[in-house]
């Protein structure tokens, strides 16, 4: 277990081992994100109420989805971090916070443009909405501190703190629907009990879930190995690697 | 097949302002990121080799 542990803290494991897995999943990716989208833009049926405009429902819920799990993942990034001193947990942290803004950002921009002809404002300010920007602030403040450090072997603690004390806040939205009154709507997608959703409309959004949770993980992983050759270009496997 | 046209496809209903922004500024944001995520590779890169050449001409 804890060679595990150790390995795969190990910069140049996880170099090689990304290396092997990101062609693969990218093609894999794109394929689900292109059927899936494909899928719910031609061949899902429209809603009965929204029309249309439903489809957006597509992009904004799985971005939203991965913009709190990448929270988490950030997050607990940041423990392994601050508890072990483990450098590839501080790299995979700020890189997850990148990702996470901008599927944050994406996740509010196409609620905005849902919300224009379903509820007749671009914006409110009810605990869903306000919430998700609060999450958007958090994902750029843990940006901004790192790059208020020369070097980011000194904004790791810094980070990390933030993005622990932040976690508060994903319950906050996950539960903001059924806990205050809001024009948002509650969850269709259920874990608990059967979803609220047509089948017909259900499998696009999973096969796009699919596509968008594969493609972070690309993400994730693509520009993690950037940051480690960054860091690591004075050791001798990253010299190798380099001038192969 | 939702749609009888292509035209009923971009309309999507009078909706299609609203579809077509989502979906565009969506694509546009993801191309964007990966691109300059693949630039700052290649920048990476070529640092940390004039990095090494200097090094070997001192």
């Amino acid at each position: 277990m804890w060679a595990w542990f150790h390995k795969l803290g190990s910069p140049r494991w996880f170099y090689r081992i990304s290396d092997l897995c990101l062609p693969w999943l990218t093609v894999a990716g794109l394929l689900f994100l292109v059927v899936g989208v494909v899928w719910g833009l031609l061949f899902a049926p429209p809603d009965y109420k929204q029309g249309n405009s439903f489809r957006i429902f597509y992009l904004h819920v799985p971005t939203a989805v991965i913009a709190l799990v990448g929270y988490y993942v950030m997050a607990i990034a940041g423990a392994v971090s601050l508890i072990w001193k483990m450098k590839l947990a501080d790299i995979v942290m700020k890189e997850a916070a990148v990702i996470g803004a901008l599927l944050t950002f994406l996740a509010l921009f196409t609620g905005a443009v849902w919300g224009k002809p379903t509820w007749g404002t671009w914006w409110v300010w009810d605990a869903r909405v306000t919430s998700m920007l609060i999450l958007l602030f958090l994902y750029i403040g843990v940006i901004a501190l790192n790059n208020a450090f020369t070097h980011p072997e000194q904004s790791g603690k810094a980070c990390a703190v933030l993005s622990l004390v932040g976690t508060v806040n994903i319950p906050i939205i996950y539960k903001s629907v059924d806990w205050w009154y809001s024009l948002h709507q509650p969850a269709t997608i259920k874990f608990t009990e059967r979803s609220t959703i047509h089948p017909d409309m259900f499998w696009p959004f999973v096969v796009i879930t699919v596509g968008f949770y594969v493609l972070y993980a690309v993400a994730l992983m693509f520009n993690t190995q950037t940051a480690i050759l960054e860091r690591e270009y004075r050791t001798q496997w990253v010299r190798d690697k380099v001038q192969q | 097949m939702q749609f009888d046209s292509w035209q009923a496809f971009v309309a999507m209903g009078g909706h299609g302002l609203y579809v077509w922004l989502a979906y565009g500024v969506a694509v546009l944001s993801l191309v964007a990121g990966a691109m300059v995520q693949i630039r700052r590779r290649k920048s990476v890169l070529r640092n940390i080799r004039q990095h090494y050449n200097n090094e070997s001409e001192v």
